[in-house]
């Protein structure tokens, strides 16, 4: 199956007396594509009638050549019909059956053809194979998480749907599930459509994004293209920021590790993996300020070099952000209009940007 | 005189049982769709079906025996149609028992199955729909396993009851021997002829059964609810 089969077409409208939901979304087959937006911008409801929990009066959903909705013909295919995993964001085991048997209901019950992993492969994924024996009660909410996510992929699925899976769970519990989840983005041949509120996990796990806000997709492509638009609404405009994809290119004595992107270096405190392991990092615009000239008389040290692609005022009066290009890799920097103004930035200026803090996405 | 009461006590017994047997059994079944159908629906007629479920809770049992009779009568409707399928008539025949304690009983077993069915919540429904369960497959498979505290409460609870009814037993079975002569009715018999020493034994009996039952309940329970 390649990715092209697994596009995933969903039109949605859903009219409701206090909330209405209209969006017609195209997202690829493949990789984690984050739907993103504060509460009740309708991004559950999305996730839902694309399951089939939820039927949407007016709706047409398809995966690749699958058609699982289609009002102008009266089709609708049910949730237990169609080849998906959905992983709630309360992990929902079941309290009568043991972490196996959980883990073995939906893979009895998927045909043989679609299953591609086995039970102590996916145990082995997620960290789980020493829990088989127990009983969902005796498992902290994390381990919970992983069991929930291991038996949606044993259902055999075609698609991963992930409502908020970490939004239950505690920093600590967060911090231990994410590494299992980036481990699927890497082994997972499979989609993932993954529900979000928090701007760090979009960041550290997401390949596409859609903007949803009030029931409408604002804004959907891959992440760093729609994480550097400056033309969003405030509500996402106030975290604006982008992300890099860097790779780990050694350890310096002085306690600081460097990281390579198509830009340039930067400088971390240092990190505890090898050199050579990619690392994601968000940069917020908020954090980086501009120079016409190198500034050596700074203690900033990470500084690159990039040119002005556009600029575009914000919410807050008197601030503006400015897009910048950094060898292809985007970046925004949020300054003030007076800086704007006295350096004379507008677009086709090469000038420096410097980076006063990093995100590292753990 | 003495031995004769004693098998009469102990066919009373029997008797009792087997009722509350075959009550329970067949309250299982009716009632399981039934408290399925109000736990889930969001039909206006949820209202009126759960009031006419409840109702034995509150009416005296008289008056429900008292319709049953006339309906199971050979002038009533049940009564013309058990006759037109050769049954005959219901009243002061067991078959007559049942039908009436199955409905006597049957808000002390709909509700706690009702409240189990909607403890579960949505949730490991929807669960269920998304690892390929259908609905059939997933009423047997989550919701009845989850539901078991409310079965075992139901069954107990309606059981329990059908041992201890007086009012309607009366009304629609009579009083004949080995037929419908259940143990409250011969205590009642018993107590009528002064024959307080078999009062005592029986009444006596059943205030321990009716004991043990409750506490057999109350500490099955709470260890039922502790979920996740």
């Amino acid at each position: 199956m390649s990715a092209a089969d697994s596009r995933i077409r969903a039109r949605l409208r859903i009219a409701r007396a206090d909330f209405s939901l209209d969006v017609d979304l195209d997202l690829p087959g493949h990789g984690i594509t984050a739907l993103f937006g504060h509460s009740g911008s309708g991004k559950t409801t999305c996730l839902r009638a694309i399951a089939g929990l939820e039927r949407a009066a007016d709706g047409y959903v398809a995966l690749g050549d699958e058609i699982w909705q289609d009002e102008s013909r009266g089709l609708f295919v049910p949730p237990h019909r169609r080849a998906l995993g959905v992983v709630f964001q309360e992990a929902s085991l079941f309290a009568h059956l043991s972490v196996r048997r959980n883990l073995e209901f939906g893979q009895r019950r998927a045909p043989a053809e679609q299953q591609h992993f086995s039970l102590p492969e996916v145990a082995e994924l997620l960290g789980i194979g020493h829990l088989l024996e127990r009983g969902p009660g005796s498992l902290s909410g994390g381990e919970r998480q992983r069991a929930a996510i291991a038996r949606a992929l044993l259902a055999g699925p075609r698609i991963l749907l992930m409502d908020e899976p970490l939004a239950a769970l505690d920093l600590r519990r967060k911090r231990e599930i994410l590494p299992y989840l980036e481990r699927l983005h890497r082994e997972l041949s499979i989609p993932v459509i993954y529900v979000s509120h928090a701007p760090d996990e979009v960041a550290r796990l997401a390949d596409h994004l859609v903007l949803l806000d009030a029931g409408r997709a604002i804004a959907s492509g891959p992440l760093n293209s729609v994480l550097s638009r400056i033309d969003l609404p405030a509500a996402f405009a106030d975290d604006a920021g982008v992300v890099l994809d860097t790779v780990i290119d050694g350890h310096e004595e002085d306690h600081l590790s460097r990281l390579r992107f198509p830009g340039g270096q930067i400088w971390v405190s240092q990190r505890p993996e090898p050199v050579g392991t990619p690392l994601r990092c968000r940069i917020h615009a908020r954090n980086v300020s501009l120079a016409l000239i190198p500034q050596h008389h700074t203690s900033i040290l990470n500084c690159v070099s990039a040119t002005v692609v556009d600029l575009a005022a914000t919410s807050t009066p008197g601030q503006l952000l400015v897009r910048l290009d950094c060898a292809g890799e985007p970046l925004l920097a949020r300054i003030t209009e007076r800086s704007a103004k006295r350096l004379e930035i507008r677009p086709g200026l090469a000038l420096r940007a410097q980076i006063k803090s990093v995100a590292l996405l753990d | 005189m003495t031995d004769a009461a004693t098998a009469q006590d102990l066919a009373a017994v029997w008797l009792t049982l087997k009722l509350a047997s075959v009550v329970t059994m067949l309250l299982l079944i009716i009632g399981t769709p039934i408290a399925w159908w109000l736990a889930r629906t969001r039909s206006r007629l949820k209202g009126v079906v759960g009031a006419i479920v409840a109702l034995p809770l509150v009416l005296p049992p008289t008056v429900i025996g008292f319709y049953l009779l006339i309906t199971m009568g050979p002038h009533g409707p049940v009564g013309r149609l058990t006759e037109a399928l050769g049954l005959g008539v219901l009243p002061f025949t067991f078959g007559g028992l049942v039908v009436a304690s199955v409905f006597y009983s049957l808000p002390f077993v709909v509700q706690p199955i009702q409240n189990a069915f909607e403890a579960i919540g949505e949730r490991p429904l929807e669960v269920a729909s998304t690892l390929r369960a259908g609905p059939w497959d997933t009423f047997w498979s989550v919701a009845v396993p989850l539901a078991r505290p409310g079965f075992l409460s139901g069954a107990i609870l309606g059981f329990a009851h059908t041992v201890g009814e007086f009012g309607v037993v009366l009304m629609i079975g009579g009083n004949i021997p080995e037929k419908t002569r259940v143990v409250s009715v011969q205590i009642y018999d018993h107590v009528e002829a002064l024959e307080y020493t078999q009062a005592h034994w029986l009444a006596g009996g059943m205030v321990l059964f009716s004991f043990a039952v409750l506490l057999t309940l109350y500490t099955l329970n709470p260890s039922q609810r502790a979920r996740t």
